[in-house]
């Protein structure tokens, strides 16, 4: 039996850094000193009728201080994460983690990489940018207000596209990155669905290595109830069908090996 | 104070253990869990050949609980023998195969298979809800219900428990039904059939439009459920639906399970059922109880 639990973590700051999107720094000793960039953890709310975990996917580690930091929207009134977001300095909160694969790191060395995050998969990609000592372009895209576009700028050539055209190229990412001719030897995404086809689709064609970091709804987290799985081409491990565990095996792929 | 339970000759250390879906072979969760301290780990549902299950989204949430349609994903008895068996042979818990099927032909296969395995006992998942043949078909009607437990008796080598499904007029027919046909136990209950709508996307929450609902919110449903087949059959029952603390097992128990299982509960606490082990214990203390059977059905 390992040391793998679900913990009791104090909440080291939070505030609303754009609309309806929060940044929370959590102490956590265990958490900080084994994440790696892309991987997640669970977020449990206190409230009886909300009994699943909510997935949230990293945004920085702090292995020094032992802290990890998470920026997550609010998706509704009354919603889980909405309670998240009314916890302050202080608070406690019962997380388990870290979850998940996260980005191979490895697969960028001597390459030029090309971050890519949409929306609320902008955050994991600020820790991969941190981390990965290379060469990168940074690609982020947001429906109209950008959030941590400052903290990227430090750590790569940022470009940003927005819905509304209120800053960088007007449109998506894959519109940005036209815009300004960028290309890369390796890709690593995280966003919408649809964006992470367009992406899946664009770095087939170019010939590009590509991760990319799906969603699905979860129940465990931690790859025994076969709730979010997604196509893949290869046999999975586990049932030896054609799913691989998002939570588990995931949520990084490589973009030739599901379909999304 | 005596925590062992009987189920049809089989001996377990204490009458908790896993809902079948829930906790896989026990691997994942033996990362938070000492699988040592369990009665007994049932399985996820394991078929005669791979099952790819249901389109996602496979889950959503409900108030107190949850909803699933997984259908039962799982990669066929030959892999599941090679490595879930050995896996749970290394821990010294009973291990408790849940077996579904699509025909009676099917169930009867795996069953066969399982002979010379070192398995305990043969959990049969005649309630899924989630899948279009099998599985419930067999769980709602009475005269099935009897003739599947008979011609399963047939192959197994192990005792047979028949898994109910709650999504009947009265369960005490399915499970009269399941006495008859040879049953050694009964457990109940399976999920209850739901629906929820996504209001803002304007489609079902669910892929496969209805699931089973489970956790907290169906727990007196359950134990009403418990309470009447446990007055209504001399079979020895696992009780479970929405077992999440020891206080929730003892209802069980009182209400006249010999055996509850944790199933949405390792979900939102992966420790859940050592949690529930170490409670029962307590409570036998506190109320002064030398035998956890003592506790069975003492509430009439």
């Amino acid at each position: 039996m390992s040391n793998k639990r679900k913990e009791s973590a104090m909440i080291v700051s939070q505030e609303c850094i754009a609309a309806d999107i929060y940044s929370m720094w959590i102490q956590t000793e265990k958490i900080a000193s084994l994440a790696v960039p892309g991987q997640f953890i669970s977020m449990y709310t206190k409230d009886g009728s909300k009994l699943l975990p909510r997935p949230i996917s990293l945004c920085e580690i702090n292995r020094e201080k032992k802290l990890i930091r998470v920026v997550y929207r609010v998706t509704g009134e009354g919603t889980g994460t909405e309670q998240f977001s009314e916890l302050t300095k202080g608070d406690w909160i019962d997380i388990l983690g870290p979850l998940g694969n996260g980005f191979p790191l490895e697969a960028a060395k001597g390459k030029k990489a090309m971050l890519i995050g949409g929306g609320i998969g902008v955050p994991p990609m600020l820790e991969l940018a941190k981390q990965l000592d290379t060469k990168k372009v940074l690609v982020m895209g947001y429906r109209d207000e950008q959030f941590l576009a400052e903290e990227f700028c430090e750590y790569g050539d940022f470009y940003v596209a927005t819905e509304d055209g209120s800053a960088g190229t007007k449109g998506n990412v894959m519109d940005a990155i036209a815009a300004n001719g960028l290309d890369a030897e390796v890709i690593f995404a995280c966003g919408p669905a649809p964006m992470l086809r367009a992406i899946k689709q664009y770095a087939e064609e170019k010939n590009i290595v590509c991760y990319i970091s799906t969603e699905e709804r979860m129940a465990c987290g931690i790859g025994a109830c076969l709730a979010c799985v997604c196509q893949s081409k290869e046999v999975d491990g586990h049932s030896h069908v054609h799913n691989k565990r998002v939570c588990k095996d995931g949520p990084v792929f490589l973009s030739t090996e599901v379909e999304i | 104070m005596n925590t062992t339970v009987n189920l049809a000759g089989v001996e377990l250390k204490n009458p908790v253990m896993t809902a079948s879906g829930t906790f896989g072979s026990g691997e994942e969760y033996s990362e938070f869990v000492d699988l040592n301290r369990l009665g007994a780990v049932v399985t996820k549902g394991v078929a005669n050949v791979p099952w790819p299950g249901n389109p996602t989204p496979r889950i959503a949430e409900t108030y107190g609980g949850m909803m699933n349609a997984i259908g039962l994903q799982n990669p066929g008895i030959d892999v599941f023998c090679e490595r879930d068996i050995p896996f749970l042979k290394k821990y010294d818990t009973k291990i408790i195969v849940n077996v579904c099927g699509k025909t009676t032909e099917d169930y009867c296969e795996v069953v066969e298979r399982l002979a010379d395995e070192p398995v305990d006992l043969l959990e049969i998942n005649i309630s899924c809800p989630n899948v279009k043949e099998g599985g419930i078909a067999f769980g709602q009607n009475p005269k099935a219900v009897e003739d599947i437990t008979k011609e399963i008796k047939k192959y197994a080598k192990q005792p047979v428990i028949m898994k109910l499904s709650p999504n009947v007029t009265d369960i005490t027919e399915t499970a009269k039904a399941a006495e008859a046909g040879g049953a050694d136990v009964l457990s109940l209950i399976n999920t209850l059939t739901g629906m929820k709508i996504d209001i803002n996307r304007q489609t079902f929450a669910l892929a496969n439009k209805t699931g089973g609902v489970s956790g907290p919110a169906v727990k007196p449903i359950a134990v009403r459920m418990v309470y009447q087949v446990a007055n209504a059959v001399k079979l020895p029952i696992i009780g479970m639906g929405g077992i999440s603390t020891y206080e929730d097992a003892i209802e069980f128990i009182l209400a006249g399970a010999t055996a509850v299982s944790v199933g949405t509960a390792n979900f939102f606490n992966p420790a859940a059922t050592v949690e529930v082990v170490e409670g029962i214990e307590k409570y036998m203390e506190r109320y002064h109880f030398e035998n956890i059977k003592d506790m069975v059905g003492l509430v009439k």
